[in-house]
């Protein structure tokens, strides 16, 4: 079948791209603070694919990310150093345990209409920090978590691990959403933002989809905490502050909301102006809201919405040039992009 | 035989009574009208049938998919219409920012049998899933004469075309019972007529029952088989087109507001 | 007994703080009621509020006389900058998905905190905020401070008067009839955009009053003192039934005294808890809040 070969070439550009950017890593053509900041950009731009599912495709407003994404680093460390379990399931737990905490919150807030789940979700991610800071035997406390182990002690291959799991995480979010959103049970997700009633009416259990998009967003932000710890090897619970949910929402806005292809861009492109203008200093706490404001004001689609909020498509490149006549139905990933 | 039916159903917004003590049925293949001068309660009970509202007090019973007569009274609006029973809106809510065709594939989701993971895999099921609900839904657009559009934004549509995609999506839950509120309005008279032609051709063809809502006089005489009256939230007449027209509850209730209202 | 003096001392305590929750969480209400919006940069209008009676007292010098005055020019202030906020930042957005306007409000909050940060007189360190000799009174073993008695006298001041201007004046009708029903208020010849600046200017100046008083309580001030007071005020209006002023009342003061006495009994660490915790209760048990009518949208 000519979609199954498709998707074969998607696959095997992908693996080809991403095996490319681990070798220029690895051979340092790719600086070692560049593959750090690209490292950190994808951390970012995972979590901001999370909180777009749930803020830009289900259209409820998350304000707490930095939360799922604390309680996905600190699970993991705990699990790791506590409890000697090896790296890869301990962040799986990580974030299973911020899945866990976004359906626990969900259940009472999303059953109503309205913007509770902004309050609440920005209560929790306050509320988290300061339960870290309280307990300090699992989590250092205000001084912090330190020697976490990394995903390996060489020093050599410790930058391209890091970056190569990163993007390789990234890599499956992105088909995982873009496959997600494109299915039925995506579109259903999507009908919850355009109309709630009409889609109750035509037999989308609106609260379940709610609660499935919530659980989901909190688990890819506790991923992105799960791959934070071992990168960086320490933790410190003002690492996660409202602040830094709201960096993830600019991503999100910036780049615009429902859009992946516009979360990635923005999250490497911000990440990147970030390490720019440090030496604004403080200044550049005064950029990010202005950044939000203008960009909601005069082009609420954000940068993607300039495009006619396309997706980036690989499929549809490669059916272009195998020669296979335009097809509407635009399938698979959009990896290549990173 | 009985598909739709209501036990003397009211609802209180605050001090107001909106519908008091209704009670109708609606039999299997029929085409039934609800009118009524504004504000008489008609969409009041639509949003009430469809589980929007929850009735004070009264029952409301519709044929499920195994023919029999269920309680509706607990049950969340996406359930009413896992059951076969959906609806229009007077104040058209289509997904406004998708293409017409993603419109009507939503509307197929309660008959997609692949899970999130076949869907995120892409495996063998969801593929041809896929196809066949689209081909599904184009063949809906195409009785409707709206299928070269389906890659339109629901939003960019002409308004008469936006109400009968609002029908389609509605079709393509699969139901028995089909609620239309208002599905002329803002149609322009040819656009009408070939509305109420249209639906009786989807009567036919799905075996529904229709409800319907409607102001336009000549649609509602012309079409419908049997009518119920509503003024200020009771049932004040019920009959064939022929009885309604002469009925003078009827005529007073519509002269004396003829003025204000052209209902 | 003992018991009961510290239980009666705390619930007392509690009344005080929750009059400044109840001034800050009655701007939530009003703003929520008319353009159904939750306001962020609610809180930070409480920062700015002290900070300007701040300035004007480190000025005149702190006396009784003073920090009354010094009401009116932070009141002022914060009224302009209210209405400045909702025009430039919130009324572009009106026909836009609630979401986006809820995105602008966190810029704004953000730009307030931010902005007071980097401005070299406010600057990130926490400054004193001046305040009168601590004088206590007491009476059977309950004490009260001069601060909270001046607490609660600006509190039932303003809110009489919010009371008279929202029941008795014809801006007042207005509001409630735009509250009611936005399109029918505009068909009857409401000015709607005056009536919501209006709100916003109302909001603003309780919550630059609310801030005098607060930082008068706890005298350090720093650009992110309004976030915990604006969330807890917040919670204060969802308890009471957003959209209803005595409610928002009624919620400050219950979150005021839920929170010292969790403070006097339980732990000090909790107390930021509980305001969650009674939130999540009130949002599963009773979403349209104490006093609140539930809200079902128009189909």
């Amino acid at each position: 079948m000519s979609t199954k070969k498709t998707a074969v070439v998607c696959f095997l550009v992908v693996a080809v791209v991403l095996l490319l950017l681990y070798t220029l890593v690895a051979l340092r053509i790719i600086d070692e603070y560049t593959s750090q900041v690209l490292t950190v950009a994808g951390i970012n731009v995972i979590i901001a694919l999370g909180l777009n599912l749930i803020s830009g495709f289900t259209g409820q407003l998350a304000l707490g990310h930095a939360g799922f994404m604390a309680v996905g680093a600190y699970t993991t460390a705990a699990l790791v150093m506590k409890l000697n379990v090896p790296i890869f399931p301990a962040m799986l737990g990580g974030a299973l345990m911020a899945a866990l905490f976004g359906f626990l919150i969900g259940l009472p807030t999303l059953r109503l209409r309205g913007d509770y789940l902004a309050i609440v979700t920005l209560g929790f991610g306050e509320i988290i920090r300061v339960v870290m800071i309280n307990l300090p035997k699992l989590t250092g406390g205000p001084a912090g978590l330190k020697g976490i182990p990394t995903f390996t002690t060489n020093f050599f291959w410790r930058p391209v691990l890091s970056f190569a799991m990163v993007y390789f995480t990234l890599a499956l979010v992105v088909v995982f959403l873009s496959n997600l959103l494109k299915s039925s049970h995506g579109k259903a997700i999507i009908s919850i933002r355009e109309d709630e009633i009409a889609a109750n009416a035509m037999g989308i259990n609106v609260f379940y989809y709610k609660i499935f998009a919530f659980t989901l967003s909190a688990f890819i932000g506790g991923l992105g905490g799960a791959l934070y710890a071992p990168f960086f090897g320490y933790l410190s619970p003002n690492m996660f502050n409202f602040q830094k949910s709201v960096e993830f929402l600019i991503i999100v806005v910036l780049g615009g909301m429902g859009n992946l292809t516009g979360t990635v861009l923005a999250g490497i492109g911000l990440t990147y102006l970030q390490e720019i203008l440090r030496f604004l200093k403080d200044y550049r706490l005064v950029i990010y809201p202005v950044i939000l404001i203008i960009v909601m004001i005069f082009q609420p689609s954000g940068v993607m919405g300039l495009f006619g909020n396309r997706e980036f498509s690989l499929t549809a490149i490669i059916n272009k040039l195998i020669g296979k006549s335009p097809n509407r139905e635009k399938s698979a990933d959009k990896a290549g992009e990173v | 035989m009985t598909v739709l039916k209501t036990e003397n159903i009211s609802i209180q917004f605050g001090g107001l009574m909106a519908v008091s003590n209704l009670s109708l049925e609606v039999n299997q293949g029929e085409l039934v009208g609800l009118i009524g001068p504004n504000g008489a309660g008609k969409t009041t009970i639509f949003n009430m049938l469809t589980g929007v509202y929850k009735p004070t007090n009264g029952r409301i019973l519709i044929k499920d998919r195994n023919d029999r007569l269920q309680d509706i009274g607990r049950l969340h609006p996406y359930q009413i219409t896992a059951l076969g029973m959906a609806r229009t809106f007077q104040n058209i809510r289509l997904f406004k920012n998708l293409t017409v065709l993603d419109n009507v594939r939503i509307a197929n989701h309660l008959n997609v049998e692949y899970n999130t993971i076949e869907a995120v895999l892409r495996l063998p099921r969801y593929e041809r899933e896929e196809k066949r609900i689209k081909e599904q839904s184009m063949e809906l657009l195409r009785i409707f004469n709206i299928e070269q559009k389906s890659d339109e934004l629901a939003k960019n549509l002409p308004y008469g075309e936006q109400r009968k995609l609002e029908i389609v999506r509605a079709l393509a839950t699969r139901l028995h019972i089909l609620l239309l509120d208002e599905p002329a309005a803002g149609m322009n008279p040819q656009e009408t007529l070939e509305l109420m032609d249209l639906i009786k051709y989807i009567r036919d063809r799905f075996k529904l029952t229709i409800l319907l809502i409607e102001h336009d006089m000549k649609l509602v005489m012309g079409i419908c088989q049997r009518i119920f009256v509503l003024d200020y939230g009771r049932l004040i007449a019920r009959g064939t087109p022929e009885e309604i027209a002469h009925n003078p509850l009827v005529i007073k209730a519509y002269l004396g507001k003829e003025m204000e209202n052209d209902a | 007994m003992d018991f009961l003096q510290q239980f009666c001392q705390q619930t007392l305590n509690g009344m005080s703080l929750g009059s400044i929750y109840a001034l800050l969480a009655l701007g939530y209400t009003m703003v929520y009621g008319i353009v159904q919006l939750i306001n962020f940069a609610h809180g930070d209008i409480l920062m700015v509020g002290a900070f300007v009676s701040y300035f004007v007292l480190s000025k005149w010098g702190i006396t009784p006389v003073t920090l009354m005055l010094s009401f009116l020019p932070s009141m002022l202030f914060c009224l302009t900058l209210g209405v400045s906020m909702e025009k430039v930042c919130y009324k572009p957005l009106r026909n836009q998905p609630r979401i986006n306007a809820l995105i602008t409000a966190i810029g704004v909050s953000f730009l307030l905190e931010n902005g007071a940060r980097v401005i070299p007189a406010i600057g990130p360190n926490p400054r004193v905020f001046p305040t009168l000799p601590v004088v206590n009174y007491a009476w059977l073993g309950v004490s009260i401070s001069r601060v909270q008695l001046l607490i609660f006298m600006v509190a039932i001041v303003l809110m009489l008067l919010l009371n008279y201007i929202v029941n008795f004046t014809k801006i007042g009708k207005a509001m409630r009839a735009v509250s009611y029903d936005k399109g029918a208020a505009y068909l009857m010849g409401i000015n709607v955009d005056r009536v919501i600046s209006f709100t916003f200017a109302l909001g603003s100046s309780l919550a630059a009053a609310a801030g005098i008083l607060f930082a008068s309580a706890y005298p350090q001030i720093e650009p992110y003192m309004g976030i915990m007071p604006g969330m807890k005020a917040f919670i204060a209006a969802v308890l009471g039934g957003i959209g209803s002023i005595p409610g928002a009342v009624l919620g400050g003061l219950i979150l005021g005294v839920a929170e010292t006495l969790t403070k006097g009994f339980l732990s000090s660490q909790l107390s930021d808890a509980i305001a969650f915790g009674l939130l999540i209760l009130i949002l599963v048990v009773k979403p349209s809040g104490l006093l609140g009518k539930p809200m079902g949208e128009k189909v």
